[in-house]
Parts: C-alpha cells; structure tokens; sequence
C-alpha cells in the first residue's frame, strides 16, 4: 500500500514529505513571481497602471485573470472535499452557479460598467445612484475583502501545517509578504501577470491526478462502478436526479434552490457585483474584449471540475478508506478536506509533488492578490479620493494605492492571527460577507436595466436587503425553527439556508428599491447616458464576423452548458 | 498587451518557467526510472514523471520561442 507507507514514513505525523527537487520547484515559482514584480514595476508608473492595468489587456488574459482570481486554494480544496462529501452535486457551483452569471455579464452588464468607464462597482453606483450609496458599497467591501483575505490567509497556513508541517508563521509571512511585494511593485498589472501564470500552475500541476486516477479505475464509468460498490446506500453521481426532495440527496437541498438561489442570486450577485472578479474585466482593451473576457472565463470555469470535483469523486472509487468531517477528526484519520492532497500523493512522484503543492501555493497567492489590489482600488479611489483627498495629483494616489496594499496585507496578517485566536469567528466573517452580496446584484442589475430607479431607491433598497440578511441569519441562530421559515424546510443544511436568504434578501433588496423609486423623483435621462439600458448607445457588432461575435460564443457555451447537464442528470 | 511600451509577453513568462520545471521533472522521472523509489506512487509503471515533464518541456520551449522578446515582431 504505497500511500499507507508514504503517510507512515513521514516524518512529525505530516501528510506529505518533499524532497529536495519538490522544494526547488516551488522557490522557482517564488524567485519567478517577485521577479515579474519587479519587472513590471516600471510599467505602473499612473493610476490608470497601477489600478486598472492601463486599461490594455487583451480578451484572454482578462479572462484568464477572471477565473483565476476566483481559484483559490481553499477553493480547490474545499470542493474536492465537498465532491468527495456530496459527489457530484459539487459541480453545480461550477456550472449553474457560475456559467449563466459569467455569460450575463459579458453579454449585458459589460457594457454598461465598461462604457461609463467606472473603475470600481462601487464607482458605478455612485455615478448611478449617487455617493451614499458608493459609500456604503465601498466601505462593505474594503473592510469584508481585508478580513477574508486574512481568513483565507490562516487556513492555507493550517493546510500548510497538516500536508507539508510547515510552521503557521511561516507560511503566513512568506506568502503574504511575496503577494504584498509583486501587487506594491506592479500593481494590478502584476496581479493580473501573475494570475495567469498561476493559472497555467493550477490547471498543470493537478490535472495529472484525474488522468492517472482515470486510467487507475478504467476510465469514467469504471470509477462510477467503484462509487457504487464502495457507496450501495448513496448516489453520487447524478447532479439532478436525486433534487427533487431535501431528503433524498446528501446536501439536503431541494432544486428551487440551486436554481433560484444558487444559479440566480449568489451566483450573479459574485460573478457580476464582486469588484475582487468585475476588476479583471474592467483592464480590458476595447469593450468587445470586455464581453470575450467573461465568456473566454465560462468557458474554462466549466472545464475546471474536471481539476476538482473529479479528484473527489475518484477518492470516493479508490481510496481503502474512508475521509470523515471535522468534528469525527482522530489520530490516524484523514478528513474530507485532505482528499486532494491525499489524491496528490497517491499518484505524484517527486517534482510531480512539488508542481502540485505549488499549484495550491499559487492558487492561494492569486485569490490573495486578487483582495489585495480590489482593496487597495476601492480604498483609495472610492473611500480616500471621494471622502478624504478629493484634488491630489494621480502620482499621489499611485503612492497612496501602493502602501496601502502593504497596510491591506498587513491587516489581513492580523485578522489572521485574529483567528487563530477566535477560531469560531471565521462562520460568523464569511458570513458577514455574503450578506452584502445578493442586495448588491438587486441594486446594481436595477440601476442597469430600470430608468426610473433613483437615488434614494438605490441607497434604501441595498441597505434594507443587507439589513433583512443580517437579521435573518440571526433570527435562525438564536431561534433554529425559523429555519422551516427561511429556508422552507426543518430539514435544509447550512448552504440550503444560505440559498435562501440571498433569495430574500434581494427581493427585499429590489422591492424597496421599486417602492421608494416610485415615491422618489426620477434623474434627468440626460444624466443616464451611459449607465442605463435604454439611455446608452452600445456600439453594434453587425460589421463583426459571426465568429467573432461574443454572442455567439456565448451561445456556445450555454449549448455545451445544457449538454453537460444533460449528460450528468 | 502594452506592445508599444517593449514589455515583454506574459506567454514568455509562462514558457520559460514551464520550460524549467519540465527540465527538473523530466530530469526527476528520468532518474526514478533509473533508480526506482523506495516508496513507489500508484501507478508508478506509468511513469508519469517522465512523459509529463517532457510535455512541460516541449511547451515551455514552445512558448519561450514563439513569445522571445527578442523576436522581430514581438
């Protein structure tokens, strides 16, 4: 049993040893990334370089940088634990919860951020409805994305610890302090350079586990058969079949809820109002690159389950034991969230490893990058320029956003070292976290598309849905049965119920909005421009060739869309 | 991207770092076929080290051509 011997050998009750090849593949990848830093640091000389990438990036690699930023470590990790957990219901975070979102905005929202020419999604808001709003926009996000990061920060190092044994400290100061030197040095432009290098590294260094683990069980209907032999009393493998019911599936979930909640609410509310993603797409060239970028990104967000559900699923079919949750974690026994590196070492051999370990490392470095320069945009253009030092010249607010990526990372060091402290505050941060997102899509997707949405509608209707999530989610922790209210069942687990209050929330969020439009005093269409459907002349595409139509590509990818569906049911 | 300003390509980048890892891991696989490990991976007649690292190799080598700033047209 080679893994047995492999996790017997060694050494301080670790999950992997490397050797020295392993440990010279990653210090390349770090002399690599410090090094593009420095050298595009001579390229971020204004703001518009440093903040927005000089606006000049083709249609792939804003892409590219899109997915990237979204594919952090914890991310692949997390849903390789959860395939192994609830099979292949996991993907639905990778297809329905992210491809109609990813298409949306390409296709309709693009035009409207790229054309009023925002820097920021609180930027947008505040030219749509207003400065309360940008302000309350602004400040949500600045203070959430720092202290996520930081949250994100600890548990890679707690990963760190239990794969490699590296020391907390260690992994934390290194890797943060390398992300901190090439995002102050370059920018957002490094961020995005480096995103789509780290890109390459995640997809190269964990493919080969479903390759191998594939020709291991004999291809994919060979690996099905072993989920059902080893699982007799559990489907896995079926996406829609089994959602007809809570209680027929492991999730507990109902398919109103993947669709309405997840494949509607959290996902658009991510994919089209989260700065940290929307950043990306913004650098763009021209704004036919703007819609591409997200299309190019749906298009390899729905391959990358093939990189990490699949290698959960493949723990279900080989592996000679079983993964259990935190709470059953003993001596000798392995958790969920431990298959993909458990996966890792049952197929890598020495410099496969290394690739591998550097692909989580670069996975968690290009989310952090990704808070870091949204957090250092949106501190310093929307909350320092508008709020503190409205006339100071663009190389002071380059000065500006370059210490305070050192400030954000070093705030985020503390939250990490917070929540090694307090560990119970993690639920509670990322929870806090989510509440601003669904309201945030009610009012950005209602500024977009509704002429008559005002000011007052807009600032009123996303403080009432962050309001009304924030109290549901309290209501349900000093009072459980409200979950039956909620969530619509006594039966829905925790992302059933988070489904659900980002439903409510953002009909609360968009009702008020209507309301108190309507009772409010319309803006001048002449101010609009721009901004609006209906007040915005968006360039035609009739001179463009069929193929190079990003509708066209958006079709194709929502047909292959409906056949992976189709082919999973 | 920036072409006007000299930068060099990010594919370059990219290249010339899979380039050198597929150098260590093509090196490693080789020498696990040499020198069979102790603690055999599954699957460890696939040599996948070998054949992955080549892969790597030829990419990087690939890219660091197509994308060599030093390339008329670059």
């Amino acid at each position: 049993m080679p893994l047995a011997l492999l996790l017997q050998s060694s050494p301080g009750n670790k999950l992997i040893s490397l050797g020295f090849i392993d440990i010279l593949v990653i210090a390349i990848y770090f002399a690599m990334v410090i090094g593009i830093g420095f050298y595009l640091k001579r390229f971020a000389t204004t703001g518009n370089d440093f903040f927005m990438a000089g606006r000049d990036m083709t249609a792939w690699i804003a892409g590219l940088s899109f997915v990237a930023a979204n594919l952090g470590s914890l991310e692949l990790m997390g849903w390789a634990a959860s395939a192994y957990q609830y099979g292949i219901l996991a993907t639905h975070w990778y297809w329905i919860g992210a491809i109609p979102a990813m298409l949306f905005l390409g296709i309709v929202m693009m035009p409207f951020y790229y054309i009023s020419r925002t820097h920021s999604v609180p930027g947008y808001l505040k030219l749509r409805f207003g400065e309360p709003s940008r302000a309350l926009a602004a400040v949500s996000f600045a203070l959430m994305t720092v202290f996520m990061s930081g949250i994100n920060m600890y548990s890679m190092a707690l990963v760190m610890k239990v794969i490699l044994g590296w020391d907390i400290n260690f992994s934390i100061w290194v890797s943060s302090l390398t992300v901190a030197a090439y995002v102050f040095l370059g920018g957002l432009l490094s961020a995005i350079f480096n995103e789509v290098l780290q890109f390459f590294l995640i997809w190269l260094g964990a493919i080969l586990i479903s390759i191998i683990g594939l020709i291991e069980t004999g291809g994919w209907q060979g690996m099905v058969n072993r989920i059902h032999h080893n699982f007799p009393d559990q489907d896995y493998t079926h996406m829609w079949s089994t959602l007809g019911s809570f209680s027929d599936n492991p999730m507990g979930i109902h398919w109103t809820g993947i669709v309405l909640g997840l494949g509607f609410i959290i996902s658009f509310g991510y994919w089209t109002t989260d700065f940290l993603v929307v950043q990306r797409v913004l650098t763009a060239r021209d704004l036919r690159s703007a819609k591409m970028a997200p299309i190019i990104g749906a298009s390899f967000k729905m391959a990358v389950p093939f990189i990490v559900i699949l290698p959960g699923l493949l723990g279900l079919a080989v592996l000679p034991f079983k993964l259990v949750g935190e709470a059953q974690q003993g001596v000798g026994v392995h958790t969920y969230n431990e298959v993909l590196p458990i996966m890792l070492a049952r197929y890598c051999g020495p410099g496969l490893l290394g690739l591998g370990i550097t692909a989580l490392i670069a996975g968690f470095m290009s989310g952090m990058a990704g808070n870091v320069s949204a957090f250092a945009t949106v501190w310093t253009y929307d909350i320092y320029r508008a709020q503190i030092k409205k006339n100071a010249t663009d190389m002071h607010y380059v000065s500006m956003g370059r210490w305070c990526t050192l400030v954000g990372v070093l705030i985020s060091i503390g939250t990490a070292y917070f929540v090694m402290q307090f560990a119970s505050i993690m639920d509670y941060v990322q929870a806090l976290f989510s509440f601003f997102i669904a309201p945030l899509f009610g009012t950005v997707i209602l500024g977009m598309l509704w002429k008559r949405a005002t000011s007052a509608g807009g600032f009123w209707g996303l403080l009432a849905g962050t309001a009304s999530s924030i109290g549901m989610y309290a209501w349900v922790k000093l009072d459980p049965s409200a979950l039956r209210i909620i969530a619509l069942s006594p039966h829905a687990k925790d992302m059933a119920e988070n489904m659900y209050r980002a439903l409510w929330s953002w009909i609360i969020c968009v009702t008020v909005t209507v309301v108190v439009s309507l009772l409010t005093k319309p803006r001048p269409l002449s101010e609009l421009t721009g901004l609006v459907y209906g007040a915005t002349d968006i360039p035609s595409e009739g001179h463009l060739k069929l193929y190079q139509r990003p509708i066209f590509w958006a079709i194709a990818v929502t047909i292959v869309f409906f056949i992976l569906n189709i082919i999973f049911w | 991207m920036h072409e006007g300003k000299g930068f060099i390509s990010i594919w370059f980048f990219i290249g010339l770092l899979l380039f050198i890892y597929g150098i260590l891991i093509l090196g490693a696989g080789l020498y696990n076929l040499a020198v069979p490990p102790e603690h055999p991976v599954v699957l460890q007649n696939l040599h996948a080290g070998v054949w992955w690292g080549a892969f790597l190799l030829l990419v990087g080598g690939f890219y660091c051509v197509r994308f060599n700033p030093k390339r008329k047209g670059q």
